[in-house]
């Protein structure tokens, strides 16, 4: 980065500068560009003025006032991330169906929910997002530089429209209960791709991919205040 | 039963309340009939009510009021460090604070080794169980 800006005219008090008028005049080296210029101040040539386009008069005028409301220029930005929960770090999770759960955090979406993997095969947690509210960050972190991640976003976990059927009624049962409880294939290979860096990466650290099987509950004498996650 | 910890010159005591908890500090000057002049090597030297201390066994050999660096080096004759660690209280309260600091990953590890070490007991038991019944 540049350093700062030295000030030629510093501030002595508030309305008063160190140098005067003639003696900045004097700093700003102006005479020596009146010089190089033949002792006049160069000039830009005067820029032509853009043609003016005549604007049509509106053919149509409306009755009343119609207030326009107050435009709104803000961009949401993804939930800021607890110091705590930084890629790679096992989360227990809180509520769901897989409450008390520890489970790997991959990444933050552009939603603001957490981008997680149990991995799938150690505790049953599938590819999954997760509010950080819902959350306790652990110190224990996993490493997760072999995982590539980049392909998933909030639209990959977002529910799969399906088209509008015509009233058939006989037909009506039979398709339905046959296409809704299967999991595409191509996603159950999203997961196995994720897993399996991670699996290589948890074997490395003993008892990791037991504590990972392992849910979390509070045992009698436990201060949740008071314990160190 | 007569009192063993008494409150002198040179008495090692530790802070049971207030800002200075869990200190090592030495009683250097009585104040009065409720405080003393405590001081220790990373503290300044400041007054105590005797209530927030707890007297220890430890006592170094100093004169009344000492300087910093007197006193620095009479505690490292006498090894108040050592014999505070090696002592049952002293080793307590290092165990103490090594399990409040447990993550819990080392809480799970933990679990795991006292189910291991309590299989392990449990089949030397049986074992010697057999031999008698027998």
């Amino acid at each position: 980065m540049a350093p700062k800006q030295k000030t030629r005219n510093p501030e002595l008090i508030p309305g008063v500068r160190k140098v005067s008028r003639s003696k900045m005049y004097h700093k700003r080296g102006l005479w020596a560009i009146k010089a190089k210029n033949g002792g006049k101040f160069p000039v830009h040539a005067k820029q032509e003025a853009a043609a003016v386009v005549e604007e049509k008069k509106p053919k149509f005028y409306p009755a009343d006032d119609i207030k326009k409301p107050l435009s709104n220029k803000r961009k949401p930005k993804p939930t800021k991330l607890r110091a705590s929960v930084t890629p790679g770090t096992v989360l227990i999770i809180l509520t769901g169906r897989f409450k008390g759960k520890r489970v790997v955090f991959l990444k933050q979406l552009t939603s603001g929910l957490l981008l997680i993997t149990g991995p799938y095969k150690v505790n049953g947690v599938p590819l999954r997002r997760v509010n950080q509210a819902y959350v306790i960050g652990t110190s224990t972190k996993v490493d997760i530089s072999g995982v590539d991640v980049s392909k998933f976003d909030d639209k990959y976990f977002g529910k799969q429209v399906e088209k509008k059927k015509k009233k058939g009624e006989t037909e009506f049962f039979e398709a339905d209960k046959q296409e809704k409880n299967t999991l595409p294939a191509e996603k159950k290979d999203d997961q196995k791709a994720v897993d399996a860096p991670l699996l290589k990466a948890l074997e490395s650290v003993p008892d990791l991919k037991a504590y990972l099987g392992a849910r979390f509950s509070l045992k009698a004498g436990m201060k949740p205040h008071e314990l160190v996650f | 039963m007569p009192f063993k910890r008494f409150v002198e010159i040179g008495r090692v005591a530790l802070v049971n309340y207030g800002e200075d908890y869990g200190k090592l500090v030495v009683i250097v000057d009585v104040i009065d009939q409720n405080r003393a002049l405590v001081d220790s090597p990373d503290m300044v030297r400041s007054q105590m009510n005797f209530k927030r201390l707890s007297l220890t066994d430890i006592k170094i050999d100093i004169k009344r009021v000492p300087k910093k660096k007197v006193l620095v080096a009479a505690m490292e004759a006498a090894d108040v460090k050592g014999k505070w660690e090696k002592s049952s209280w002293g080793r307590k309260l290092i165990v103490q604070k090594r399990r409040a600091s447990l993550n819990d990953f080392d809480r799970f590890k933990l679990m795991i080794a006292k189910i291991k070490k309590a299989g392990v007991v449990r089949q030397e038991l049986a074992k010697l169980k057999k031999e008698t019944a027998s």
